[in-house]
């Protein structure tokens, strides 16, 4: 596996490269459910450059939520979060590659998972077999290509939808607590993809409650706790230098409540 | 690949199959009754007519009652059945051009060989109702309006009895053709008036023996009619009547009287000409 | 307890001499189930997909309904094509009463719910692990209704199955619109009520035995198909 810094020449070949990364801007983005306040008056703006920023916060504080609403799974009750100028659609202007806590697998081989998306993206039907295998290729998964993706294991599943999410071409990365349910070996594997993907240019947005992850991987870290954005910082200065009481609980790992 | 296009070929060519009706030759349809059906009569005689005309003939085996109705809505080009009152009915309304007479069978009252109600051998049909009546023996009717069942109603009502107010007791209305009604009674031991030709060829039955035959009052009259082209410009007025009158030549009416189970003549062929 | 006997026999004499009568009345069943079911797939299978996947107001009615309707009686359901299919009715212009095709018709207004309540809950359950995942590929609505139909087959294929097995043993419906000609509508089980009404219990008996083995054999060939694909699946 390639490590992080250079571009790996082969995500390169599969055209992964993006063009300008669009800004991200929530403004006064609020959620309830039942009552219960889960966002609330999210202000931020991410991925203006290339870069790795996660969202660290306890289990509950909106992380995950957070992400949905900005990938425009979730619609917000107030506020807005726009890409540049659109909101999150789905349309096919705005790629945003999304890759959940627990992979989903279509029930199909690994590299018809990948066609599949590619097939989702407009790509045409002769080039997508080929973009396919070059992009499992740069995953080391070029061996399981013809496999059922549902009988691999965690880890190769959750490298599958790291791949599948980068086949459209994203101009942004979205990873929602990617590594939470895996080994040690696995959890590498897709922090290298992750790190080559931010080398191609690619905005990546992580959630994660693992501080080392955070630590290894953070280029600015945003701290969400109980809805609300506490801190967004360059993550050498949150580490060093949390500005709130919650964060340097969290950081010194306290029971944040 | 191949093998997809294979399955949707295969697809394609089940859905064509089961969507298309088999082209035939000239067909008819005859709306007619479970005795003309069940006895084998029919299994005889139309492939004889078949084979000089040329007309396949596709018979709908129904009771009397549904069969009249079908006719009424056009679904057929021939009525082959035996309730009289109903039949002149039917033509009287405009449904049916002229009904003739065919051939006639005779019914039977059929009981267990125990006799509970101790009417065997009488010639008498109506005073044997009134025993099984008198006794309360279990008595299984069509109860379906079936021309076995206007026939039975008609006999009842000369023995001056309605048994449908033992409707449920000895009294047990099947609503079902002469095969189940038949099966019902010797199920259950009950008496139950049916055709002669059903009889001798039904094959299951089991404790039950005639009981009463031989009386006028029994007689079965078989009429066809033709379905009015008039009402229903789709009936095949020609082939049907080719039919028609096939069945009251001597060929035809010497075809069934030809017709034997056992031994047994079953229909006695009497179309007036 | 004789009759049972002699059923046996009976069903092992026709299946031995295959008695060219019989062969037609089976494949007579087998091409009337079979296109009632390719019919009710059309139909039914994207309708529940489409109820699994959408979100309208009279949706829980409109579950409520098909998964009612999968108890739908045979002979009521032979009775409404009839007075459709009827010259009187208003589709008799086309003359389908008393052919296969009006058969057909019948049984997949049979098996339509069956096949439609089945894959709705399929899909659902599907959709349910698959919505967030094609939401975020970008996937139309459209797309989405194929991909879930699709990787739901081998559960959909057993919901196939029990409309199969629905349609190729009815005979309240068939019976009434097709009128059970001889040689023209005559199928299994109109072939066994009519020995029945004839009080040939062990031959209606013996027909009966062959129905079964003739829908365990389809069902035996499908799951074998279904095997063959899970193992190409995963290679």
């Amino acid at each position: 596996m390639a490590d992080a810094g250079v571009v790996d020449p082969r995500l390169d070949d599969a055209g992964l490269v993006a063009g300008g990364v669009a800004p991200l801007c929530c403004s006064g983005v609020g959620l309830a459910r039942g009552g219960r306040v889960l966002l609330d008056d999210v202000t931020l703006e991410l991925a203006r450059r290339p870069g790795v920023t996660v969202i660290l916060g306890p289990n509950g504080a909106g992380k995950s939520l957070l992400l949905r609403v900005v990938a425009g799974l979730v619609e917000p009750d107030r506020g807005r979060v726009r890409w540049g100028p659109r909101p999150p659609d789905r349309s096919r202007a705005t790629r945003i590659g999304f890759v959940f806590q627990k992979p989903v697998m279509l029930r199909r081989s690994v590299l018809a998972n990948v066609t599949y998306a590619l097939r989702a993206a407009g790509v045409p039907r002769h080039e997508r077999e080929a973009r396919a295998r070059s992009l499992l290729a740069a995953g080391d998964l070029g061996h399981l290509e013809r496999v059922s993706a549902r009988v691999l294991s965690g880890g190769e599943q959750q490298r599958v939808a790291l791949v599948r999410a980068l086949a459209t071409k994203p101009e942004a990365l979205l990873l929602d607590e990617p590594t939470a349910s895996l080994d040690p070996r696995s959890t590498q594997a897709i922090e290298a993809l992750v790190r080559a993907t931010r080398a191609a240019g690619v905005g990546v947005v992580l959630v994660t409650h693992d501080l080392g992850q955070a630590r290894r991987l953070a280029d600015e870290v945003v701290f969400i706790h109980r809805g609300r954005v506490l801190e967004q910082a360059p993550a050498a200065c949150f580490f060093d230098a949390p500005s709130t009481a919650a964060a340097r609980e969290f950081l010194d790992g306290g029971l944040v409540l | 690949m191949t093998r997809n296009s294979l399955r949707a070929r295969l697809a394609t060519a089940v859905l064509a199959l089961a969507l298309a009706a088999p082209a035939a030759a000239e067909s008819i349809i005859v709306q007619s009754t479970t005795s003309t059906q069940n006895s084998g009569l029919l299994d005889v005689i139309l492939p004889q007519f078949t084979a000089k005309t040329g007309i396949e003939v596709r018979v709908v085996a129904v009771g009397t009652g549904q069969a009249i109705k079908n006719a009424t809505n056009g679904d057929g080009d021939v009525l082959l059945v035996h309730a009289r009152a109903a039949e002149e009915k039917f033509v009287a309304d405009g449904f049916g051009v002229e009904r003739f007479d065919l051939m006639y069978n005779d019914f039977v009252v059929v009981g267990p060989k125990a006799d509970p109600a101790g009417v065997a051998g009488t010639g008498d049909v109506v005073a044997a109702l009134g025993k099984i009546a008198a006794t309360t023996s279990a008595f299984a009717s069509r109860g379906d309006d079936s021309g076995t069942h206007k026939k039975e109603r008609s006999l009842w009502k000369l023995a001056g009895v309605d048994p449908t107010s033992a409707s449920g007791a000895w009294y047990r209305e099947t609503g079902s053709g002469m095969g189940a009604t038949l099966n019902a009674a010797a199920g259950m031991g009950a008496y139950t008036l049916t055709d002669r030709a059903t009889w001798i060829a039904f094959e299951n039955k089991a404790d039950l023996a005639i009981a009463v035959e031989g009386d006028t009052r029994l007689f079965n009259q078989y009429g066809v009619i033709l379905v009015s082209p008039q009402k229903h410009p789709h009936v095949k007025a020609k082939s049907g009547q080719a039919f028609i009158d096939w069945l009251r030549s001597d060929e035809g009416q010497s075809a069934i009287a030809a017709f034997r189970i056992d031994g047994q003549q079953l229909f006695f062929p009497n179309a007036k000409r | 307890m004789s009759d049972l006997a002699t059923a046996f026999r009976d069903a092992l004499d026709l299946l031995l001499s295959l008695d060219p009568e019989l062969a037609a009345i089976v494949a007579l069943s087998l091409q009337v189930s079979l296109g009632a079911v390719a019919v009710a797939a059309l139909v039914g299978m994207p309708l529940g997909a489409v109820v699994a996947v959408g979100r309208f107001p009279g949706r829980m009615a409109v579950v409520v309904l098909m998964n009612a309707l999968m108890g739908l009686p045979p002979v009521v359901v032979g009775l409404v094509v009839y007075l459709l299919l009827s010259r009187a009715g208003p589709l008799g212009a086309f003359g389908l009463l008393y052919t296969p095709t009006a058969m057909v018709i019948a049984q997949a207004v049979l098996v339509t719910p069956i096949i439609a309540a089945l894959t709705r809950q399929t899909v659902e359950d599907l959709w349910g692990e698959y919505e967030e995942q094609l939401r975020v590929l970008g996937v139309s609505r459209l797309e989405m209704v194929a991909t879930l139909l699709w990787d739901a087959r081998p559960s959909l294929l057993t919901g196939l199955l029990a409309g199969f097995g629905r349609a190729v043993a009815e005979v309240g419906a068939v019976i009434i619109v097709g009128g059970n000609i001889n040689h023209v509508t005559r199928v299994m089980t109109t072939t066994i009520a009519l020995e029945t009404s004839k009080g040939n219990l062990s031959l209606a008996l013996g027909l009966g035995i062959i129905l079964v083995a003739i829908t365990v054999t389809v069902s035996a060939l499908v799951m074998a198909m279904r095997g063959r694909e899970g193992r190409a699946v995963h290679g």
